[in-house]
């Protein structure tokens, strides 16, 4: 979703860079000192804004304690486990929608409408199919970057050069070959990108399910520090976990080469 | 009669395709309406088909649809209406200042990125578990795409309609209302489209994991008391909502493409 919009490239200019940082550097200093005052004002209710110092102090805790890796290692098994899943059957799904006129008429249309619905409510049928574990959340997350990934295969595979197609073709390329010698080497950068919309809404999916009805994983830990009335730690959790968020998405794009492929 | 041959081949082209969309769809439900039925699948696991379709009187008579309808459309309508505020004052604003754009506009992306909608026990603790708890989720994952596009809406605008705009000696605010603004509408209406659909998805989804407020309640509650079919028709219900809102959200932005 959030790749959908694009972000202006900034101007690299010799001056204008250390102004930009300085720029960065006073908004976030700015941003923590105002906070601070806040949290000392007493204008809020305690512990609506913890100090800066109580936020760093969970963090440390959070990190430093071995339970929080268990949850960590729950929630990504969950979460790789449903991009196997959704993005394999995306990729197969956008390929076949992609290759064939027909099917791409008949069947895509629903997947583009039904692609943005709020795959959240689904959860209550998820939980009545494959339980209260961690069967729910990975289909959940399953469910929520098939979309993507079909879509974005199926758009990547009609922008294949016909070139490319006839070059297999008149090599006398069988299926198996035309898929992993044409089709999928030229999709690269669709596929990468489906991959990485797929990731942060399997992410959304498993981690919204896991603050449901789950008693492991990150989504618990952060619905635990609300019931608790833990802020700090809640704090700590949310700040870890949009860390670890955004990082994963442009580590995916970095592996993929995303930024080296010329298009 | 020579002529009227290639129209209808090309009619049946047409509609063959929708059509097997269709029947695969209606032959899908009758599959499984024969397998629940004959125990195959388990009922209580997933109702028929038919029960589902019976179910949708209940929502209208016994659960308030309509009116939970009309809570949640408001929600998402005041959440539209403050990232058309906020976003497009916010695009303007780091267009009219590029040292702040350059500073800020990649964490507005990163903020499109990151899954905000994890706050929303935060949210919680901040407005109360109440509708501004839905309205704020759905308004700060919904204005990064708003003001991102708002920028490229701005910079986008072709040099040579600028240009005219200096010619006739334009101020800055007029420069601004009568040439940068109608030309960056469409990119801007995109950006609000693309902000409604997420402040959609939000508002049902934070609707029914904090079970307060209209459709995202409804199937929560349901759920809640195991009433299968019941809880299955307000998902389709949903669902039905969300593609026509999309839709009409994409025919409106299809008429505001003259202005390109």
């Amino acid at each position: 979703m959030a790749a959908a919009v694009q972000v202006t490239k900034a101007p690299a200019r010799g001056g204008g860079v250390s102004a930009v940082a300085w720029l960065r550097a006073g908004l976030i200093v700015g941003t923590l000192v105002i906070w601070e005052l806040l949290s000392r004002s007493g204008w809020l209710y305690r512990d609506v804004v913890p100090s800066l110092f109580a936020i760093a102090k969970a963090i440390v805790a959070l990190l430093s304690g071995g339970d929080y890796y268990f949850h960590l290692g729950v929630t990504l098994g969950e979460i790789a486990l449903a991009l196997v899943i959704g993005g394999g059957g995306g990729v197969v799904v956008g390929l076949m929608l992609g290759a064939n006129r027909f099917l791409s008429r008949a069947f895509e249309s629903y997947l583009y409408y039904l692609g943005p619905t709020p795959k959240i409510i689904l959860f209550p049928v998820m939980i009545m199919w494959f339980g209260v574990g961690s069967g729910s959340k990975v289909a959940l997350g399953a469910l929520s970057c098939f979309f993507p990934v079909a879509l974005s295969v199926a758009a990547g595979m009609r922008q294949i050069d016909r070139v490319l197609i006839r070059v297999g073709r008149s090599f006398r390329a069988d299926t198996r070959q035309m898929i992993t010698k044409i089709y999928l080497p030229a999709m690269r950068h669709p596929i990468i990108n489906g991959v990485r919309l797929g990731l942060g809404i399997a992410l959304i999916g498993t981690l919204l399910a896991e603050t449901k009805l789950s008693n492991k994983g990150i989504g618990f830990l952060i619905i635990n520090a609300y019931s608790t009335f833990d802020m700090p730690r809640m704090y700590a959790n949310l700040i870890v976990l949009f860390v670890l968020a955004i990082g994963a998405n442009a580590l995916v794009g970095r592996l993929g080469g995303l930024n080296t492929i010329r298009r | 009669m020579n002529a009227t041959a290639p129209a209808r081949r090309f009619a049946l082209a047409e509609i063959a395709p929708a059509a097997t969309g269709l029947g695969c769809a209606v032959l899908f439900f009758c599959i499984m309406e024969a397998l629940i039925r004959t125990g195959a699948i388990s009922q209580f696991v997933v109702p028929p088909p038919s029960q589902v379709l019976g179910a949708f009187g209940r929502l209208f008579s016994e659960e308030h649809i309509v009116r939970r309808f009309f809570l949640t459309i408001g929600e998402c309508l005041t959440t539209g209406v403050m990232i058309a505020v906020f976003g497009v004052a916010g695009g303007v604003l780091l267009h009219r200042y590029k040292l702040l754009q350059q500073a800020v506009e990649t964490w507005v992306a990163a903020l499109a990125a990151a899954p905000v909608v994890l706050a929303y026990p935060l949210f919680m603790v901040i407005f109360g578990r109440n509708a501004w708890t839905i309205i704020m989720m759905g308004f700060v994952a919904a204005l990064p795409p708003v003001i991102l596009k708002t920028i490229e809406g701005l910079s986008g605008t072709r040099k040579v309609l600028v240009n005219v705009g200096r010619s006739f000696n334009l101020s800055a605010s007029q420069q601004f209302w009568k040439i940068m603004l109608p030309a960056s509408l469409p990119a801007i209406f995109t950006g609000i489209r693309l902000g409604l659909i997420f402040a959609l998805i939000n508002v049902v989804g934070v609707e029914f994991l904090i079970n307060y407020g209209g459709l995202g309640q409804l199937i929560n509650d349901l759920a809640e008391r195991y009433d299968l079919p019941g809880t299955y028709a307000a998902i389709c219900f949903v669902i039905l909502v969300s593609v026509v809102f999309f839709m009409t959200l994409e025919k409106i932005e299809r008429w505001l493409r003259p202005f390109k």
